[in-house]
């Protein structure tokens, strides 16, 4: 009996991924090819990030992926001094929540950012970021 | 038919009527807790008997009282499965129903809204609500890597999070609005250690004083998660807590000391954060008090004393905008002047909360309940607040994932 290819391309996000199966797999071949994307309903035009593969108003599971639009702005973050079990190697770093307009995106801030140059308003993009050991992610940028 | 058994049928006619005409109100008539201790030196089915006993004696009550049990905890700190089987058997509550219910911290007042529902309907006459957790069960490893799975395992903790820095994410966007301080959360800390001193069944009873939290050799300000320090964030515990809920028939035959539920709110928010509105409240929170506010007929002004889910400081300044003691960015004006301790306007967490308790997460919001059923007949000894008629308990799960808000009232 032939071995089923096991499609798990989502153990590739970020630090520690805690989901390998997910109908949003193509997530992860667009981070490799340097696009963060999300996805919008056919059917009734609702755009999601996190992207989903089901539209909970249409009702429909009939998506296309979209480009983020290039800058937001921060709307609140904290920088961690301890971490859970996987990311001790990655202290300090910041965890920030990013308005896009139509969507919002959780991720991290570009750690060489100095403490105090960070402020909740401040223009931010996002980049897509290859980790060592083959993982993708993305980060937030100032916006230049 | 007998003389006696036809009086008996009319008399059950009778009760019947009048239960559903006037006697439908739902009361608490036995409350118990465990002390909250950082590692329970037995099992689980022991911790919970704890609570357990106690609450039956409060009610004084024998196990073929209890028609239906509740088991309330967070199932990522148990190695029982499905523990409301194990603690049905050993509380002696075969062949009555039982069943598990979770809302992360929020657990046992979840089961409390089961439990009046499940009473109210007419369905049962007496439920109890047993909430539970272990938190030294699993190694402090596993506990540390379980803090990384708090939220959307799919798109949040990828980047590494905990719970303190979800909360911290809320200290920031209230900084960011109102110009809060590390110091106003601090004398939140201050406060909770004062009442933490008085409450036999806390865990951590060492009062503080406004100089430790100025000396940086004290772990208590080692940072966190910024802006929060270690004073701002409560402890994991061991602990067990017993609700015992009932029908205004069966309370009223147990005597007065049956404390009823006036009001309750549940609701809830995206738990992805990019599902908030915004980082300066709690919006669950707002819509659980609205309905429980409703529900009871009253308003924040009517409140004579409340425990409010204070797992971070940050969260005991948010509940009281959200609960509308405070405008919105107004709570810092209430600890400030000291209004929330016990001879203040509003007396809030006389009883040390989450932040001097510890926190057992399935046992929290009983203990809430307990605290604020015995303020309100008058039992709660050095805490208690004067003459208080109406308490509020507000209990979170997650950074505001879950809201319960529960009014209860005396006569």
């Amino acid at each position: 009996m032939a071995a089923k290819e096991i499609d798990n391309r989502f153990s590739k996000f970020g630090t520690v991924s805690f989901t390998a199966f997910t109908r949003v797999n193509d997530f992860i071949d667009h981070l490799q090819r340097g696009r963060v994307m999300g996805t919008r309903c056919r059917t009734c035009g609702a755009r999601y990030f996190p992207p989903r593969a089901d539209c909970c108003r249409s009702l429909d599971s009939d998506m296309e992926w979209v480009d983020l639009p290039g800058m937001g702005t921060l709307l609140t973050y904290s920088t961690l001094s301890y971490a859970p079990t996987g990311f001790g190697e990655d202290l300090p770093y910041t965890i920030a929540v990013v308005d896009f307009g139509s969507v919002r995106v959780f991720g991290r801030l570009d750690r060489t950012l100095p403490a105090e140059s960070i402020s909740i308003g401040m223009r931010l993009k996002l980049e897509v970021l290859k980790l060592p050991g083959g993982n993708v992610s993305y980060e937030f940028r100032v916006a230049s | 038919m007998t003389p006696a058994s036809s009086t008996a049928t009319e008399s059950s006619g009778f009760q019947q009527t009048i239960r559903n005409v006037k006697m439908d109100k739902v009361g608490i008539i036995g409350v118990g807790q465990s002390k909250f201790v950082r590692a329970f030196n037995g099992s689980i089915r022991e911790l919970a008997f704890e609570a357990f006993q106690e609450a039956m004696r409060d009610a004084n009550m024998t196990i073929g009282d209890i028609d239906a049990t509740i088991v309330c905890s967070a199932p990522e700190y148990d190695k029982q499965r499905s523990p409301s089987g194990v603690l049905a058997e050993y509380f002696g509550l075969n062949p009555q129903p039982t069943f598990y219910v979770e809302s992360l911290c929020s657990s046992s007042t979840t089961g409390l809204r089961l439990a009046y529902s499940l009473v109210k309907s007419g369905l049962h006459d007496v439920v109890l609500v047993a909430g539970f957790q272990k938190m030294s069960e699993i190694t402090s490893a596993e506990s540390q890597e379980r803090m990384g799975r708090g939220a959307d395992i799919q798109w949040e903790a990828p980047f590494g999070t905990m719970m303190p820095a979800y909360y911290a994410m809320f200290a920031q966007g209230h900084t960011a609005r109102y110009g809060t301080t590390s110091e106003d959360l601090a004398l939140i800390r201050l406060k909770s250690s004062f009442y933490g001193a008085l409450n036999e069944k806390a865990m951590i009873r060492k009062p503080l004083s406004p100089q430790d939290f100025k000396d940086p050799s004290n772990q208590l300000n080692n940072p966190i998660s910024s802006p929060l320090r270690m004073r701002d964030c409560c402890a994991n515990a061991d602990g067990a807590s017993c609700i015992i809920v009932a029908n205004e028939e069966r309370a009223r035959a147990l005597g007065g000391k049956t404390v009823w539920i006036m009001g309750l709110g549940s609701a809830t928010a995206a738990v992805n954060l990019v599902g908030r509105d915004h980082f300066h409240g709690l919006a669950a929170a707002e819509e659980a008090a609205r309905q429980a506010y409703k529900m009871a007929g009253i308003g924040p002004s009517d409140v004579d004393v409340a425990e409010v889910h204070d797992c971070f400081t940050i969260a005991e300044l948010m509940a009281y905008e959200n609960l509308g003691f405070a405008k919105p960015g107004e709570g810092v004006e209430l600890i400030r002047a000291k209004e929330t301790y016990k001879e203040g306007r509003i007396p809030v967490n006389v009883d040390g909360g989450l932040l001097s308790k510890g926190h057992p997460i399935g046992a929290t919001g009983g203990s809430q309940v307990r605290t604020i059923v015995l303020q309100l007949r008058g039992e709660a000894g050095p805490m208690q607040v004067k003459d208080a008629s109406i308490g509020l308990v507000h209990n979170i799960g997650g950074v505001g994932i879950y809201a319960n808000v529960t009014i209860l009232g005396r006569e």
